[in-house]
């Protein structure tokens, strides 16, 4: 469970940021203070990602924590045969969340012919993506067989796909977004969908490089 | 500011037109909060049933039939996960959450209306999945509530087929449905407050559901991934938790699993979500008698800074539920110390509780005698937790009956006391109607009372040795008649009990057409869900203009006002001062 251990730490350490910078010392009973007026600045979109991220990263740390443990508390485990493929894939990925960061950027500026051209170049590489994972299955061990008989080629389907679906999610938003292009929607109305994608995009970057490394170094 | 869009805008949020919009699809926070909790209290009713039925076969054995082993364990699994998962989460979060967060933090709706609306939804499709396992061939699974591989989904065990696919999909589509409300929960909280809420004068009522929702999102992973492991396990012949078992000379369909890695996982999530059900719990009981002692809570900040630190220490206390499964000595003095530690801020509360209640000017209303009776109980439930947070202590109690008394008292008789006192307190402006205060008395008293006779003897048979989860307890030598007799005893009290619901219900059910219309702040609270210009509130809460808070949640008795609250929307009077300081000042 170390690794999970290690998340709550880092949870702990952004509730005591909030403790501190929320002022949690104030005394309510004695009256006004200057600046009294309550919530947070950020939208509320950007929250609610912060905390399903938060939530993301709780369930593939324990992921990850259950296949530290298994692979060492349990028997008949042997190593994963790691297929050169998931390199390219990873590559692919990156390439995904730089074009997001691209569209968002872009949109920044106000750009918006070029912004939407990067977004649909992310998409289409998240795609590429998700089909060269599928491809890497047929790598690893591409039947019931396989996944029956070794657990690390079973945890391998599981988080491959659980982190697909993440993705998955995320083109879901993306399309939405790319049709509000086409719909002719304001750039500086789009700006803050484009933003949260690539925030997103970076995050299932990360997620896909933990899970990719502790598969490759565990 | 980014509040204000939300919260002033003129235009009524999805505003709904027609009674399905208005009723069933409904985005507004007030349905769909009742909409959960009456789905959770129509499950939490079957579950009533089902710990009733398991009594009758502990206090009469042998005498009804149509509980045999198999339905046995089922009833006692059934029982267990939905009073645990379906009721107590589903109605502090899904039901008060939705309510009280918008209406307490002067919100017009939750943030994200249309995913709150998914969330109940899906929570609806959760039950009927764990439902329909009565209805499958083999019934519910009966592994017990902690779902414990490999006898869960081996051969034997009842509902080991069907029963714990559906436990466990139904379980996942839960936390999906939690996971929807949650998210909007948190950040209604940050984001969506009136003017002048700062965090600082939030009633800790909402403090306690904001940080159970916090441990919720980041713990109920932890179920999710034994649940997608267990059913691979179960269903595609996986060996995540599952060792090699070789039954009758065959060749084992498992190679390998750790069922101790299940338990890992199911008690990370597991000890959190004692604290989900409970620090809500906290929040709405410290309201509670706030209100009705007519005087501030004791120690503000303190309280709220218990709740987080219990809420961070929850985390670190999952292996004291796992002593007797085999570990380093060194963990087990680690979480007995962890577990001992997470009683200091716990003791702080209930200090405060009581130091609350000190010379306060108590009205012994039906929401104050729940109240009160939930520190007893809750005192009661948590010193025996100190009992078996030692691992010395445990070892000899553990799965003895000892351990049902206790956990029962601390995370089944308080919160169920603070539901029912939260329901009674609300209820005038949920409905707008008050309800028959007698019947509600009555109500408390046979609930208090009985559920002392329910789980008293249990310590007393737990020392004795009896051992938990057993079907029939047959004639052994080391139990004494008077265990059986004790056992008879048992479940004429929770008979009692069950049946002193029906009351509720009816006092509930009748109080809609016949209580009398409820005045819009009848209990003189200062909280803002008592300031609605509307009883019930109507859609939108607060009409053209959001209120705007000037003070904490806890004015109450100050000295030289007129009346012995204050409303936290009240501008501060100059010549009056603010809150408890004024005394000291004039």
């Amino acid at each position: 469970m170390s690794n999970t251990a290690i998340f709550i730490a880092l949870a702990t350490g952004v509730v005591v940021w909030f403790v501190v910078a929320s002022r949690l010392t104030a005394k309510p009973w004695a009256g006004e203070t200057a600046g009294d007026v309550g919530a947070v600045r950020w939208p509320a979109a950007r929250i609610g990602l912060w905390f399903f991220m938060a939530v993301v990263t709780s369930l593939f740390s324990l992921f990850l924590s259950a296949y530290s443990m298994r692979m060492h508390h349990g028997l008949g485990w042997c190593h994963l045969t790691i297929p050169n493929l998931l390199w390219y894939n990873t590559l692919v990925l990156l390439a995904a969340s730089v074009a997001m960061q691209f569209a968002s950027s872009l949109a920044g500026r106000g750009r918006r012919d070029a912004s939407r051209n990067a977004l649909v170049a992310g998409g289409l590489l998240t795609v590429a993506f998700l089909a060269g994972q599928v491809m890497a299955w047929q790598a690893v061990g591409p039947s019931l067989y396989f996944i029956q008989g070794s657990p690390a080629i079973a945890f391998f389907y599981v988080l491959t796909i659980l982190h697909g679906l993440h993705l998955i999610g995320g083109l879901y938003v993306l399309v939405r977004t790319t049709t509000r292009f086409a719909a002719g929607a304001e750039i500086i109305d789009l700006r803050q969908s484009l933003s949260l994608c690539a925030t997103y995009w970076h995050f299932l970057l990360l997620v896909w490089l933990a899970v990719f490394g502790v598969l490759l170094f565990l | 500011m980014a509040f204000v869009a939300i919260a002033d805008r003129d235009a009524p949020i999805h505003d709904p037109h027609t009674f399905i919009e208005r009723y069933i699809w409904s985005q507004d926070h007030k349905v769909i909060a009742i909409q959960y909790a009456l789905v959770a209290i129509f499950v939490g009713l079957v579950a009533l049933v089902l710990s009733g039925l398991m009594r009758l076969q502990l206090g009469f054995p042998e005498q009804f039939h149509f509980v045999d082993p198999n339905s046995y364990y089922q009833f006692v699994t059934m029982h267990g996960m939905i009073m645990v998962i379906y009721l107590l989460t589903a109605l502090f979060l899904g039901g008060f959450g939705n309510y009280l967060i918008p209406l307490m933090c002067g919100a017009r709706d939750m943030v994200f209306p249309y995913m709150n609306m998914l969330s109940f939804w899906v929570y609806l499709l959760a039950v009927i999945v764990l439902l329909a396992s009565f209805f499958v061939p083999g019934g519910p699974t009966g592994a017990g509530w902690t779902l414990y591989p490999p006898q869960a989904i081996s051969a034997g065990t009842p509902g080991a087929g069907w029963g714990i696919i559906l436990m466990l999909g139904s379980l996942a589509l839960f936390i999906v449905a939690f996971t929807m409300g949650g998210l909007n929960y948190v950040t209604t909280v940050l984001q969506a407050r009136c003017r002048g809420m700062t965090l600082m004068r939030m009633p800790l009522s909402v403090w306690g559901i904001f940080v159970a929702t916090i441990l919720g999102l980041l713990a109920f992973p932890a179920l999710f991934v034994s649940a997608v492991m267990m059913t691979l396990d179960g269903t595609l012949g996986t060996s995540f938790f599952m060792p090699a078992l070789s039954s009758m000379g065959q060749a084992p369909e498992h190679n390998g699993g750790s069922p101790l890695l299940f338990q890992h996982l199911f008690w990370f999530f597991g000890h959190p979500e004692v604290y989900i059900v409970a620090l809500p719990a906290f929040g709405i009981v410290s309201d509670l008698l706030s209100t009705h002692a007519r005087k501030n809570i004791f120690g503000y900040r303190m309280m709220v800074w218990a709740i987080l630190a219990i809420g961070g220490l929850s985390f670190v206390v999952w292996a004291h539920h796992m002593y007797v499964s085999g570990m380093n000595p060194y963990f087990g003095f680690f979480f007995a110390t962890t577990t001992l530690i997470i009683a200091v801020p716990t003791a702080i509360k209930v200090y405060n509780w009581v130091l609350t209640l000190w010379r306060g000017n108590i009205h012994l209303t039906v929401p104050m005698l729940f109240a009160i009776g939930f520190i007893f109980t809750f005192i009661h439930g948590g010193l025996t937790g100190l009992f078996l947070g030692n691992v010395t202590v445990d070892l000899p109690l553990s799965d003895t009956y000892f351990v049902v008394g206790h956990f029962h008292m601390v995370m089944g008789v308080s919160p169920i006391l603070v539901v029912f006192g939260a329901i009674y307190h609300w209820y005038p402006k949920i409905t707008g109607r008050m309800y028959n205060e007698k019947l509600g008395k009555a109500h408390f008293w046979l609930t208090f009372l009985g559920t002392y006779a329910i789980y008293l003897p249990m310590h007393y048979l737990g020392i004795l040795g009896v051992p938990r989860r057993y079907y029939a307890l047959g004639d052994t030598d080391f139990l004494p008649q008077s265990v059986h007799t004790v056992n008879a005893a048992i479940t004429i009290a929770a008979l009692v009990v069950a049946g002193s619901v029906l009351i509720f219900l009816y006092n509930m059910i009748a109080s809609l057409k016949n209580g009398k219309k409820a005045p819009s702040n009848p209990w003189k609270a200062t909280t803002l869900e008592w300031q609605t210009p509307d009883t019930p509130p109507k859609h939108g809460n607060w009409g053209p203009r959001l209120p705007e808070v000037h003070r904490w949640a806890y004015d109450y008795s100050v000295p030289g006002a007129p009346d012995d609250f204050i409303p936290q929307n009240v501008p501060v009077d100059p010549k009056l001062g603010v809150g408890r300081d004024h005394g000291k000042k004039h």
